[in-house]
Formats: structure tokens, C-alpha cells, sequence
């Protein structure tokens, strides 16, 4: 074997000294920053640009067909003062709330279910994508349609099991429609819970749950102390994307319900678009929407301190 | 402490039996391993025994109680796994003491008994530790340690020292037997590493494609083994097998390998003139002689203690172990003899010892 030091270069052969920029382009603390330039342009182009622009448009009353002027917080004001806006900002904050610690019960008992040796497993974990391969506004209509008010398949289904002798008014009645488009987004989110938190499952090595056993654990035992625990970090992740998919949501609503009845279904995410492009007042609909960042920075602040490396996660594997 | 008895224990799996009738009886405090080549059963019999798989039929008792339909808690086993299966999200000290907490035991007594099992494994300086800061012995030691807190029955190993380095293994073997000799609990192991059988165990169980071959101490399947397996499985380097016919008139009583060759032989199985059999001889039973068989010297390994030389006689390939320094040289011309009170006969066909009266 000869060693590296026995590769030596002819004698009197010299290498030019590398330009500072060069040592720079292969320096390894600087290659990450390299790596990552390109997604950078692309994120500050996409993301950092619109946002800023709608964070501006928040300072002025632009209208479509004006540039607008600045008007410092006035939109704000205003919009503080609307109803509307406070209730939008109710339901939204009472629907992310709901639907997600919804989604987050049945995601996981769908995926411990699952992750049980089951007849036609691949089939059924199939089965569950499903809600979350349909166009959200495709399942949104179908929603619709089950919620409407003359054709709906649940009225139709308990007139004739003579529960009910009129039709149910779904999308007509505030809380009742809260309830259903609430349902609609469980519907949606669920199976990106289940099916995450299932990869999360399947990552805890079986031979701990044999150990457990041994050790005297009943199964809820082995979830208590062994699951639960192991999947931390992963329902972390989970529920931070959720919350804010949830929080966001716009496709839903809009097509079920449009924000009404009297707008008892409105998020922040719909008034704004009904304010802004739909009623032309861009500076009011973009103080809507920036009011959510506070909101959404919040979420993920929890997160991230929910996401912090863990201290039995941390170490070498050595 | 308790004595484990299986009985005719059989174990499918859907359609494929990879136990077939096993028996095996296991004495209190005794230190018996499992061993045989991957495949063979092992590892299933051991997780039968610990209620991690359900016997298909046949019985397994633990101190004297049938436990085939006891969930593994009631068993009062304790496993050591061979990935060491250690929580961890859990520091040592409560790793140890998970099995003890979750019989609500009072925290002065799993203190008091995480403390005795700490002090037995030199695992004090570690207790507070996750396991991803242990190393590999580390680790395993605290998979011995959360074992020992519980203060079973029966000790189960599978396969604990597989994923150590050699020299580690080594320092662990020594250090399970000195724990079993301290404690004197029934222990069962698993490994198909038979070094670490002969050198550990006071009762070997080889198996093979799910049936049990022998079982004994581990120098009686050394000097004794029942069949040609398990004569080729115990000890290394592994015992050499020269395929021939045994020729008692000619001279002195000999073999004639097949592909020529004249092995001489000392004492040999009555009636046995012209029978096909297989002759077993251990590498170190294999010595240079002037009488012997020529063979061409292969490779040779020379380890300061002894040398091993692999050696060729036709189409029978051999090693030989030479205590003293005569070294040959590869391509050298050898005449070997077998040292005619270590020679094993096995029947051609069946691979039964046959014995030399």
C-alpha cells in the first residue's frame, strides 16, 4: 500500500495559489451557502416579493384600477373596527382549532390501525389517500352537494328512514354550516396526518415494543411510554403544517359557502379575497391578510420550539 | 431461579415448520446455549420460550408451570436483545428501571435496585446518559443492566454480543460468564458464533434446520460429536472430513481416499472392511509424519503460536494446525497422519458417528 504522503508531486513542480474566490468556492463552510443561492433567488422572487408587495398594499388605499397612496395604519383601524373581520378572525382562529385537534385524533388512530398487521393493508392505506388525492375543489363541490339544501343525500337518506320530514338546511344555517365546512376540512386533512404519522410509526424498531412487553407493558402502556414519546418530534412537524394548511384555508369555503350565510363561514383568507379582488379594495383585503402573519408567525414559533432537538436526540451514534 | 423444560415443541409459520419437535431440558441456574447456523431455529425457540411467539405445539415450562399461553410479563423472564432494543428516549437509569416502574414499585426501591444492578456492570458514570451518547459495549452492558433490575427466572440472550467488535466480544463474553457465575440465574443464549458456546456454556444445544443434533458440555461435543454436522460446526479451524474406504488387510488398517492416498489408522469400527465412511480429524490431530498421506502444501498462516497450513491430497482439501516451527512453504510436498486416538468415523450416508469399540 502506498500512503498519501508517498504521492508526492515531481520536484520543483508548483501549484499557483488558488484565488481567494476559488478557496471560497470549495471552502466546505461556504459550499452550503452555494448549494442554496439558486433556491434562494427562486424563494426571494416567489415568496419574499409578493409578500412584501401585499405588506405595502396594506399602507395604502389601492383600489383595482388605482396605484393608491400611503395611508400608514388606517386600513388597520378600520379593519379593527369591522365586524366582519373580528368574526373572521374568531371562526378562523375556532376552525384551525377544531379541525386540527380533530384531524390529529382520528390521523393517529387511523395510523396506529394501520400500522397493524392488517388484511389488504397497501389497500386500505390506499383507501385513506384518497381525500387527500382529490382536488380540494373537487371534494369541496361534492361537499356541496351532500350539504345542499334540496338535493342533499343525508336529508334525502333520513326522509326516507322517516327520521326527518324536511329537507335539512346545511349551508343555510350559521352553526350548522360552520359544522359542515368544518367536517368537509377534516375530511380533507386527515390522511396527511394519518399517513405521516404512520411513517413516524413505522420508524420505532419493533424490538422496543417486545422489550416493553417483556418488561410487563400493556398495550396502552406501549403507546403511553414508548410511542407516544418516540413520535414527538414527527406529530411536531405534522401539526405545524396542518395548523397552518388550516389556518390559510381558502379552496373550501369559497366553494361551499362563499363566506355566508351572512358571513358565518368567512376565514380571514376568504374575506380578504373578498374584499380585495372581488370588492376591489386591495389595501383593506391585504391588511386582512397580513393581520393573518402574526397568527401564522405564532404557530410556527411553537413549533419550533416544539421541534427543538430533544434531549434524548441528542449526542453522536457512536 | 427456575428450571425451563421444552417439550416436543414445534413451531410454524403459516405452512412452513421451522421447529420440528424440540427437547430440551434446561437445569436451575444453568448456563445453556442455543447454537447452529443462521435459519436453524434458534432465535424462534428462544422467543417461544420469552412468549414473543406462540408455540405451535408441545410445551414450555418454567418452573415446572406451563407457560405456553402466559403473556410474556407473567413469565418472569428477562431478554437481552441483540440490537439491545434499549428506549431511547430514555436515560440509562430509566431504562433500567422501566420494568420496575411500570409495577409501580416504590422510587426508594427501583433507586435501591438500579443502583445494585449499576454497581454490577460498572454502569454508575452512566446513568443519566441517553443511549445515543453510550457506545456499542456500552450499550449492551445496559441491556444486561435492565435485565438483572428485574431479578428474573430466567435470563434470555439473543444473540447479544453480534454487533460488537471482535476484541469487545471478546471482554463481554467474559463478563456474562462472570455474571452468570455471580448471580446463578438460569440463563438461555442464542448465537451461532460456537466460540462463543464452547467458551461460555456448561450445555451446548446444536441445532440444525430446526431440529436439535446434539446436546451437551461443550467438550463433550469437542471429542464426541453425534454426527458429522455438528463435528463440523464445533471447534475452528473445523474439523477436516476425507472421504474413502477403510482397508483392514493390507498391511496395517488404513483408509484409501477417494482419488488415492493411504491414510493410516489406529483403532477402527468393527466389520468395517471396504465400508465407504467419511473420516473426521481435527486440524490439530492432524500431524506431520513420516508414515502419512501426501498432500501439496497451500496456503500457510503462520500465528506465532501455531500454524495453520492448508493442504491438498488430491481433491480433499484440509488444514492442519503445526505446534512446533516447522513452516513449510507453499507448493511443498507433505506426508500428514492423523493421530490415531483422535480420529472420528461418520457413516458415507447417513453422517452418524460411528463408534470405534
Amino acid at each position: 500500500m502506498t500512503s498519501l504522503a508517498d504521492n508526492k508531486l515531481p520536484q520543483g513542480a508548483r501549484i499557483a495559489a488558488p484565488s481567494a474566490l476559488s478557496r471560497l468556492m470549495v471552502n466546505r463552510e461556504w459550499l452550503g451557502f452555494w448549494f442554496m443561492l439558486p433556491a434562494a433567488a427562486i424563494l426571494t422572487l416567489l415568496l419574499v416579493y409578493p409578500l412584501g408587495l401585499g405588506i405595502w398594499l396594506s399602507f395604502t388605499d389601492a383600489t383595482i384600477g388605482s396605484v393608491g397612496k400611503f395611508v400608514g395604519l388606517d386600513n388597520y383601524s378600520w379593519i379593527l373596527g369591522d365586524d366582519s373581520f373580528i368574526n373572521a378572525t374568531v371562526f378562523t382562529i375556532m376552525y384551525t382549532l377544531v379541525a386540527s385537534t380533530i384531524k390529529f385524533a382520528v390521523g393517529l388512530y387511523l395510523a396506529l390501525l394501520l400500522n397493524k398487521r392488517l388484511p389488504l393493508k397497501a389497500l386500505l392505506r390506499s383507501i385513506v389517500l384518497i381525500p387527500f388525492v382529490v382536488p380540494t375543489v373537487l371534494s369541496a363541490m361534492a361537499f356541496w352537494w351532500i350539504f345542499d339544501a334540496q338535493f342533499s343525500i343525508i336529508s334525502w337518506s333520513l326522509t326516507k328512514m322517516g327520521l326527518i320530514n324536511h329537507n335539512i338546511d346545511f349551508l343555510g344555517d350559521p352553526t350548522l354550516a360552520r359544522i359542515c365546512v368544518i367536517f368537509a376540512n377534516i375530511w380533507r386533512g386527515v390522511p396527511f396526518v394519518a399517513i405521516t404519522l404512520l411513517a413516524g410509526l413505522q420508524t420505532v424498531s419493533p424490538s422496543l415494543y417486545e422489550a416493553a412487553t417483556i418488561d410487563g407493558a400493556t398495550p396502552w402502556q406501549n403507546f403511553r411510554f414508548i410511542t407516544y414519546p418516540l413520535l414527538t418530534p414527527i406529530i411536531a412537524v405534522v401539526m405545524t403544517f396542518s395548523v397552518l394548511f388550516t389556518f390559510t384555508d381558502f379552496q373550501l369555503i369559497w366553494v361551499m359557502t362563499r363566506g355566508g350565510p351572512i358571513n358565518s363561514t368567512h376565514l380571514m383568507a376568504t374575506l380578504s379575497y373578498q374584499r380585495a379582488i372581488i370588492g376591489g379594495s386591495l389595501g383593506e383585503g391585504a391588511a386582512i391578510s397580513t393581520a393573518m402573519v402574526p397568527f401564522l408567525l405564532a404557530a410556527i414559533m411553537f413549533s419550533w420550539f416544539g421541534l427543538q432537538k430533544r434531549k434524548w436526540q441528542q449526542g453522536s451514534d457512536a | 431461579m427456575a428450571a425451563v423444560d421444552i417439550v416436543n415443541v414445534r413451531k410454524s409459520f403459516g405452512n412452513v415448520e421451522v421447529v420440528h419437535g424440540v427437547d430440551v431440558t434446561i437445569n436451575d441456574g444453568e448456563f445453556v446455549i442455543l447454537v447452529g447456523p443462521s435459519g436453524c431455529g434458534k432465535t424462534t425457540l428462544l422467543r417461544m420460550i420469552a412468549g414473543l411467539e406462540n408455540v405451535t405445539s408441545g410445551e414450555i415450562r418454567i418452573g415446572g408451570q406451563v407457560v405456553n399461553n402466559l403473556p410474556p410479563k407473567s413469565r418472569d423472564i428477562a431478554m437481552v436483545f441483540q440490537n439491545y432494543a434499549l428506549y431511547p428516549h430514555l436515560t440509562v437509569a430509566q431504562n433500567m428501571g422501566f420494568s420496575l416502574m411500570l409495577k409501580k414499585a416504590s422510587k426508594a426501591e427501583i433507586d435501591s435496585r438500579i443502583a445494585k444492578a449499576a454497581e454490577i456492570l460498572g454502569l454508575n458514570p452512566l446513568l443519566e446518559r441517553y443511549p445515543r451518547q453510550l457506545s456499542g459495549g456500552q450499550r449492551q452492558r445496559v441491556a444486561m443492566g435492565r435485565a438483572i433490575v428485574r431479578d428474573p427466572k430466567v435470563f434470555l440472550f439473543d444473540e447479544p454480543l453480534s454487533n460488537l467488535d471482535a476484541k469487545l466480544r471478546v471482554a463481554m463474553r467474559a463478563e456474562i460468564k462472570e455474571l452468570h457465575r455471580r448471580l446463578a440465574t438460569t440463563t438461555v443464549y442464542v448465537t451461532h458464533d460456537q466460540i462463543e458456546a464452547m467458551t461460555m456454556a456448561d450445555k451446548i444445544v446444536v441445532m440444525h434446520d430446526g431440529v436439535v443434533e446434539q446436546i451437551g458440555a461443550p467438550l463433550e461435543l469437542y471429542d464426541n460429536p453425534a454426527n458429522q454436522f455438528v463435528a463440523g460446526f464445533i471447534g475452528s479451524p473445523a474439523m477436516n472430513f476425507l472421504h474413502g474406504t477403510l482397508n483392514l488387510h493390507e498391511g496395517t488398517p488404513h483408509m484409501t481416499l477417494e482419488g488415492g492416498g493411504r491414510v493410516p489408522l489406529g483403532k477402527v469400527p468393527a466389520n468395517s472392511d471396504g465400508r465407504p465412511l467419511v473420516l473426521g480429524v481435527r486440524p490439530e490431530n492432524l500431524l506431520v509424519a513420516e508414515q502419512g498421506f501426501e498432500v501439496r502444501v497451500g496456503v500457510v498462516e503462520p500465528m506465532g503460536s501455531e500454524t495453520q497450513v492448508a493442504a491438498k491430497a488430491g481433491d480433499h482439501s484440509m488444514i492442519c494446525l503445526i505446534r512446533d516451527r516447522m513452516i513449510p512453504k507453499t507448493g511443498d510436498a507433505l506426508k500428514l497422519a492423523p493421530e490415531p486416538a483422535h480420529v472420528h468415523f461418520f457413516d458415507a450416508e447417513t453422517g452418524r458417528r460411528i463408534a470405534v469399540p
